[in-house]
């Protein structure tokens, strides 16, 4: 249980000042891509006998970095993405059936299974979290400046595309670590979920992601509880928690905004 | 005064099929306030892509003078609604500054005490000024603005271009500008560039303004406007006009 606890809220820590980018750059559905190619990476993991996460990583890495290729080149990009999204879960769905030999609990992938995390994988997560962190904090205004406008930053010696790179290489660390947890269906929410919860209470953007780490942890937090008092599924019931959050603060802005 | 900021020669940019600019020469100077004018497509946007990196040419070099630093002012700036951003945060962006040079900064641009607003909450004029003021911090050598006036009225876009030649005066700033307000804009600007995918002319306001390439693309009507915003613009230096007219 402690395992678990600490497990969902150094997942929560690293999504959510991340999922504050992805919800200023309007990127959420490269986010569902990404998670969902991981299935893919879990398949592979298996057939190759490599570590979960390892595989997972490489494949949310190169669907991340396919997907800002394509970013900003004219295409139809929602359709891309919920093409390329939903081909790489499909895939990865049917390719777990083909491993001979293992039976596999999909449903662990899909939606998470945090009460069966190990030391190795606590290690990877915590240690996955401290890397996404580390690098948003050294890249913090750079990126700030890149999503507010690329000339922008350019006129001020950031290269927009490195920038880019960065979030790209954080997100995909995440999906990895976030896999154990929520899993692949559910990342996006713990991205988006705690820093629209936020958005009303911040002035900076720094408030915004300090604050959306901070429900993200509580609801890791607050989602394990209730899953263990009511024997819910946890990934799903940390997103519900979450979920409650934001309609919490939804109600209170409009109450605020109504007085 | 007379460091070259930026050698252009020979750029030629294309976009696919279509060239969008060829040929160009262009020279820029400490000191000087030099204008970018031209019909929609000529490739003013590009030319500015082009010096601040963000457009690859085909063709020709761009030197910029060794450690050159650019402040620059877009057209356009779209806060995504969830990103929340003080003022004073926006002029952090990307380099910490003491507080102090933030409200320096924010009266040389003409919005003294906004710094804790919210930039959604500014009004067009403001948000341009603020603008301003963050290229302002980054001491620029080359103040680069893109229609930077786009969402003023007329009133507010001569305000806004005199604060440029003020802010000139006071660093000796050379500043290149797009713009589309042409009688506003001439007569602020020390050489004026006339852009229709090549340097069609450039010279002194006044040169530009009686070329015939010039006439071709604008008619003959923006002469007389030179002359009646002369008029206006002398108007606005005898009367003590309150700073914020532009709001």
């Amino acid at each position: 249980m402690t395992r678990a606890t600490l497990a969902g809220v150094g997942t929560g820590l690293a999504a959510a000042p991340l999922g504050c980018f992805v919800v200023w750059r309007r990127m959420a559905y490269f986010g569902d891509a990404t998670a969902h190619a991981a299935i893919l990476g879990v398949a592979l993991s298996l057939a190759f006998s490599l570590p979960i996460f390892i595989g997972t990583l490489v494949i949310a890495l190169v669907m991340a970095t396919v997907v800002s290729l394509i970013t900003g080149r004219g295409y139809a990009m929602d359709t891309l993405l919920g093409v390329m999204a939903h081909s790489a879960l499909a895939f990865g769905l049917v390719g777990v059936t083909f491993i001979e030999g293992v039976r596999i609990d999909l449903m662990a992938y899909l939606f998470g299974d945090i009460l069966s995390v190990s030391r190795v994988d606590l290690a990877v997560i915590w240690g996955g979290a401290v890397l996404v962190l580390a690098l948003l904090g050294w890249r913090w205004s750079a990126l700030l400046t890149a999503t507010l406008n690329p000339d922008l930053a350019r006129a001020a010696g950031i290269d927009p595309k490195r920038e880019q790179l960065v979030l790209t290489l954080a997100l995909a660390v995440v999906v990895a670590v976030a896999i154990k947890v929520v899993g692949v269906l559910l990342i996006t929410a713990l991205l988006i979920i705690p820093a629209a919860t936020v958005r009303p209470f911040a002035a900076t953007p720094e408030r915004m992601g300090l604050l959306a780490a901070l429900v993200a942890m509580l609801s890791a937090w607050a989602g394990l509880q209730a899953s263990y008092a009511f024997d819910t599924p946890t990934g799903p019931t940390i997103v519900c928690v979450t979920a409650l959050l934001f309609s919490l603060s939804t109600v209170a802005t409009g109450l605020r905004r109504g007085a | 005064m007379g460091r070259t900021l930026v050698t252009v020669s020979d750029l030629t940019v294309r976009f696919g099929e279509s060239t969008v600019l060829h040929d160009v020469d262009l020279r820029l100077e400490a000191g000087e306030i030099v204008t970018l004018v031209g019909p929609n497509g000529s490739g003013k946007s590009t030319l500015l892509g082009a010096l601040l990196g963000g457009v690859t040419p085909q063709r020709g070099r761009i030197e910029r003078a060794p450690g050159l630093r650019i402040g620059y002012v877009p057209q356009r700036l779209v806060l995504d609604a969830t990103l929340p951003m003080t003022v004073e945060r926006f002029l952090r962006l990307p380099r910490r500054t003491s507080t102090r040079r933030i409200g320096e900064a924010l009266e040389r641009a003409g919005v003294p005490g906004i710094g804790g607003r919210q930039m959604a909450a500014l009004s067009g004029g403001q948000f341009q000024r603020a603008l301003l003021a963050r290229a302002i911090l980054e001491e620029p050598e080359l103040l680069i603005l893109d229609e930077a006036t786009a969402g003023l009225d007329q009133p507010g876009a001569a305000a806004f271009y005199q604060r440029i030649e003020e802010v000139r005066a006071e660093t000796g700033c050379g500043v290149l500008m797009v713009s589309h307000d042409l009688h506003v804009v001439m007569s602020a600007s020390d050489r004026v560039i006339c852009l229709n995918g090549h340097v069609c002319c450039e010279g002194t306001p006044e040169v530009v303004a009686a070329a015939p390439d010039y006439r071709r693309l604008f008619g003959e009507g923006t002469k007389g406007a030179l002359a009646l915003y002369r008029h206006h613009h002398d108007h606005t230096h005898t009367h003590d006009h309150p700073k914020d007219a532009a709001e």
